[in-house]
């Protein structure tokens, strides 16, 4: 059964852009603790123009509509997140085969993946990766355990929320906070936050779809 | 032809401040230098598709060195060879020098005609004369 064809990922990719736009500050607020505060303003600037090259370049295929979102992110947010979630969404759409809860899992896995090989960063460093790979597991785990996409989506956002809060005890590793060593606890990591939508995204568009 | 040179730095006016200093080094001598420099609205920032138009462009058969500066720069740079062709991407080296001190080695080598590897082994050299002179050994005080 196809469940996550280009219309869902349209959608999820359009929660996203919204989420980021309304907690543009949080995340830059965020960014300003430790980072260069300028996490939400790129990252919003960077999904409105993807959302818009969506609906210039409309597509029925779903790998194409990340491979857009991948383009678009590293041309258009200029700081690290750029390539970061470009690389994402480039792996993504790259691995994409399919349109059940698996291959999204899969997919959703590469880009995880990609993620770590661009950043070279593990979790536990305080980035986004403490977000997205909890997420990864959480929704193998429950695709696994026979749970519908929708449920196991929630349970991926909830594992991302609860991996990004535990990101404030620790000592960022990588990126300009990683210059503040132990000055950079006590704070949530930005990232983390902007992943957590990510998923928290995915959980919103794709309910209901089974 | 020369090894092409690519500048990457969130700031343009750093980019062309450094390349213009490398040029001021080699008066009269071809090079070929690309610069990507800044996000796409003209602020500071990187953007891996001008990196890979920039490779692309001083890419002559002989290789490219790349050298940036810091942060998004270095996850720009990478990200820009997965939007390169494979067989230009063979041809890259990214270089961990420092952007000044590097840039003008590697335009110094690659003017005088020395090969890619050459020329990146120079650039990453970059830091030796002033460390040399200042007598303060890499990564230490």
């Amino acid at each position: 059964m196809t469940v996550v064809d280009a219309a869902a990922l349209t959608a999820w990719v359009r929660e996203f852009a919204r989420l980021v736009h309304e907690q543009r500050d949080t995340l830059t607020q965020l960014d300003s603790a430790i980072g260069d505060a300028d996490h939400g303003a790129n990252l919003d600037r960077g999904m409105t123009a993807a959302v818009a090259a969506l609906e210039t370049t409309p597509s029925d295929d779903p790998a194409a509509v990340l491979k857009t979102v991948a383009t678009t992110l590293i041309k258009t947010v200029g700081g690290a997140s750029g390539p970061l979630y470009g690389t994402f969404f480039l792996r993504a759409s790259g691995t994409l085969d399919g349109g059940d809860g698996a291959a999204l899992a899969a997919a959703l896995r590469a880009g995880y993946d990609g993620v770590v090989a661009r950043g070279k960063a593990e979790r536990g460093d305080k980035t986004m990766l403490d977000a997205l790979g909890p997420a990864c597991d959480a929704l193998d785990e429950a695709l696994a355990a026979g749970k519908a996409l929708d449920e196991a989506l929630g349970a991926a956002a909830e594992a991302a929320a609860q991996g990004r809060d535990a990101t404030e005890p620790l000592v960022a590793r990588k990126g300009r906070a990683s210059y503040l060593g132990e000055r950079s606890a006590g704070h949530v990591d930005p990232g983390a936050a902007s992943a957590t939508l990510l998923v928290e995204a995915a959980a919103t568009a794709l309910a209901g779809r089974g | 032809m020369p090894v092409g040179l690519v500048v990457v730095s969130h700031s343009r006016a750093l980019a062309d401040a450094a390349v213009e200093l490398t040029r001021g080094m080699l008066p009269g001598r071809e090079l070929a230098v690309g610069v990507a420099a800044g996000d796409v609205d003209g602020g500071l920032g990187t953007d891996a598709t001008a990196i890979a138009d920039a490779i692309a462009a001083v890419d002559s058969g002989d290789g490219v060195v790349v050298l940036m500066d810091l942060g998004s720069a270095v996850l720009s740079a990478e990200t820009a060879l997965e939007l390169v062709d494979d067989d230009v991407r063979e041809r890259v080296v990214l270089s961990p020098a420092p952007l000044v001190e590097g840039l003008v080695g590697a335009a110094v080598t690659a003017a005088a005609g020395a090969d890619r590897d050459r020329v990146a082994a120079e650039a990453l050299r970059g830091l030796a004369p002033k460390q040399a002179h200042l007598g303060e050994p890499a990564g230490e005080g």
